[in-house]
């Protein structure tokens, strides 16, 4: 395994200690004044920043952000693939549909049942598919994705199969409502994916999250020094699957209803290519992934239906009108030719800049142990 | 009586076309530790080509029907054995990037099934003895199920003496007990990767021409929705058994259409229920190794 979690230790005294921290809440403070501003990037947004559209973009790229940082904290972190992550955004969704259309409640109280369902959905399924680790958890969690996905598409009455599920915006706060409001929607979701970062950043310098670490690293090294990794990883694993559940809601409130295509694999497998294109192991990179796939597709697909390209023959237009099968090579070839993503290279950029050992070293030196109890093993 | 029957043979039909699909991932998962996505990928591909040269040569004659199972076959041995050059290949031994790429590698091979054969499920059409039954003690099978069975014992059969009979299939064997070993006695594994893929690949591309029948339509999400039944099948069955692979998807199947006939359609819920059952029980499958 050569994942690695990047946590920025704060080193006294050091010139730009600070940095990363004061960045980050610039940006944030951007955000929030973004939609009071008149600022256009054309080719990457379809608008200036305070109309509806633009800001109805911007809010889906926070939405998958903060799951792509609760997805980073399950693989980055924890390291464990899951291929079921999808089920507890859709839980998130479809649970405050529910609650609002069959129990009446308002927003508020929805959102917290929307949040304990998804939690759990997470720990019944986590708790029995962390019986087994490596490539057989990824398959069971895919496997439990799946039975979530048919279970939404079989029940039509409640629901909606697949034409989807509205949100019932009767018991909705009238801000929250309408593309008037997008504004406020946008700041909803702002907020949201500030909690899910402070959230994933207390677990990433946690106890708990040291000890989900040294479980990825070394499991058997854990448990002989008579600490729980399974509890540790389950907790980590509720944890992320609570986040993506707000992440989830915040969709839903959002797009104002929600398709099945929510729980399916195929939504686990575009997070997971979020986070891999992002930099596993990397919160900014995370973000940063689940902000430029979002864009990159809804782009890509502007450009799908240009004219340029349906001139082109057949054998270019078709691949080039397909926004997925573009951002499918541009995952394989991440993959193969930038093992770190775009948070990995330049953070190994800085690192050797700066004289320090980059992160591929040092996991080079952790295979570099691991490989002497195997080859022991061998021998026996 | 015969709603038993009707269950039971039809129950062994599909989990012959499930055998067919985790028979390679199986292979693959034990021998080289890949978790193989871009499978469903493999099926997809055999299947429209299989489509297309049925479509050229007259859908309704067996000879059609045999080819397109043959060019399907091959169509899936060549994009598998692809695959394993030029993407699993160059990231040896890393396992979590090799299901990456096959991740990414099915990700975008369903668009561009997408973009070329388009969204739409296709209906196709066979030979007519096919599309009716067959009747057994009284309850009538439709005919689909018997190419099923008849293929995935085909290729059980071929694969059981290809992995006891022949100089390959015994470093394939030994390479699953204990690669490192093999590799010490100065065989070259990798070879053997190559071949497991192509196997794999071919058996798919039986089974995604053949589901094509079955579910007597082809689309571009053909493969997704077998390959996540044929995981569970080989999870049950022990990741790297091909015995556990075969019991295992005739259980799974049979199960499904019970529960799918007596339990109100939950079939799909039965096998997922299985597979939390079987890994509280026994994590490493039926006839798995202990890890």
């Amino acid at each position: 395994m050569t994942l690695t979690t990047g946590i920025p230790t704060l080193v006294r005294g050091r010139k730009g200690a600070y940095l990363p921290f004061i960045a980050g809440g610039a940006l944030v403070v951007l955000m929030a004044v973004l939609p009071l501003l008149n600022i256009s990037l054309p080719g990457i947004l379809p608008g200036a920043t305070y109309t509806p559209g633009t800001l109805a973009l911007l809010s889906l790229c926070m939405v998958f952000a903060a799951l792509a940082l609760s997805y980073n904290l399950l693989l980055g972190t924890a390291g464990m693939l899951s291929f079921g992550h999808a089920l507890y955004f859709g839980a998130g969704a479809y649970g405050l549909g529910i609650a609002l259309k069959y129990l009446g409640v308002p927003l508020w109280p929805g959102i917290f049942i929307a949040l304990l369902g998804g939690l759990a959905i997470a720990l019944v399924t986590g708790a029995v598919a962390m019986r087994v680790s490596g490539i057989p958890f990824a398959m069971v969690t895919l496997a439990f994705a799946q039975a979530g996905s048919v279970l939404v598409r079989r029940n039509q009455q409640v629901t909606g199969g697949e034409e989807g599920m509205r949100l019932p915006v009767a018991q909705v706060p009238e801000w929250l409502v309408g593309v008037v409001n997008t504004r406020n929607l946008y700041w909803f979701t702002l907020v949201v994916v500030v909690l899910v970062y402070l959230i994933v950043l207390w677990v990433d310098r946690s106890r708990l999250g040291h000890l989900a670490e040294a479980a990825r690293e070394n499991e058997l090294r854990v448990r002989v020094l008579g600490l729980r990794p399974y509890v540790a990883k389950l907790i980590v694993f509720l944890v992320a699957a609570g986040c993506a559940s707000l992440a989830g809601i915040a969709y839903m409130l959002l797009q104002s209803g929600t398709q099945p295509s929510a729980v399916g694999a195929d939504l686990t497998i575009t997070v997971l290519v979020m986070v891999v294109l992002g930099g596993v192991g990397f919160r900014w990179g995370a973000i940063v992934g689940g902000v430029l796939y979002t864009l990159l597709d809804q782009r890509l697909t502007v450009l799908a239906r240009s004219e340029w390209i349906s001139d082109l023959p057949d054998v270019l237009r078709i691949p080039l009108s397909e926004p997925l099968f573009l951002l499918g090579v541009l995952f394989i070839l991440v993959v193969m030719f930038l093992p770190g993503g775009i948070a990995g290279t330049i953070d190994g950029a800085v690192r050797r800049r700066r004289g320090e050992r980059t992160r591929a070293q040092l996991a080079r030196l952790d295979d570099a142990e691991q490989a002497a109890p195997e080859q022991v093993e061998v021998r026996a | 009586m015969s709603s038993l029957v009707l269950i039971l043979l039809t129950g062994i039909g599909l989990g012959a076309l499930y055998f067919l699909v985790a028979s390679g991932l199986s292979l693959i998962y034990g021998l080289m530790h890949v978790l193989n996505f871009a499978h469903g990928a493999f099926l997809t591909l055999s299947a429209f080509v299989g489509w297309q040269v049925a479509q050229a040569l007259g859908t309704g004659s067996w000879g059609s029907f045999l080819a397109s199972i043959l060019v399907g076959a091959v169509v899936g041995a060549v994009f598998a054995t692809v695959t394993e050059l030029v993407l699993i290949r160059p990231l040896y031994e890393r396992h979590i990037e090799q299901v990456l790429v096959t991740v990414g590698l099915s990700f975008a091979a369903v668009a561009l099934f997408e973009g070329i054969w388009g969204t739409d499920a296709i209906n196709i059409s066979g030979p007519v003895w096919l599309r009716g039954t067959t009747e057994v003690l009284g309850a009538k099978i439709p005919n689909t199920y018997w190419v099923l069975m008849v293929a995935a014992a085909i290729v059980l059969a071929a694969l059981v003496l290809f992995l006891r009979k022949t100089r390959y299939g015994m470093i394939i064997r030994a390479g699953v007990e204990n690669r490192a070993m093999v590799t010490a006695l100065g065989i070259d594994v990798r070879r053997s990767f190559t071949l497991v893929f192509a196997i794999g690949g071919a058996a798919a591309g039986i089974g995604g021409v053949l589901a094509m029948h079955y579910s007597t339509f082809v689309s571009a999400h053909l493969g997704s929705t077998l390959l996540i039944f044929a995981f569970i099948v080989t999870v049950i069955g022990g990741l790297g058994s091909l015995a556990g692979a075969a019991i295992a998807s005739v259980l799974v199947a049979v199960l499904q259409q019970f529960a799918n006939f007596y339990l109100d359609g939950t079939g799909d819920f039965i096998v997922v229920a299985l597979l939390a059952v079987v890994l509280l029980v026994r994590p490493r499958g039926l006839l798995g190794r202990a890890a």
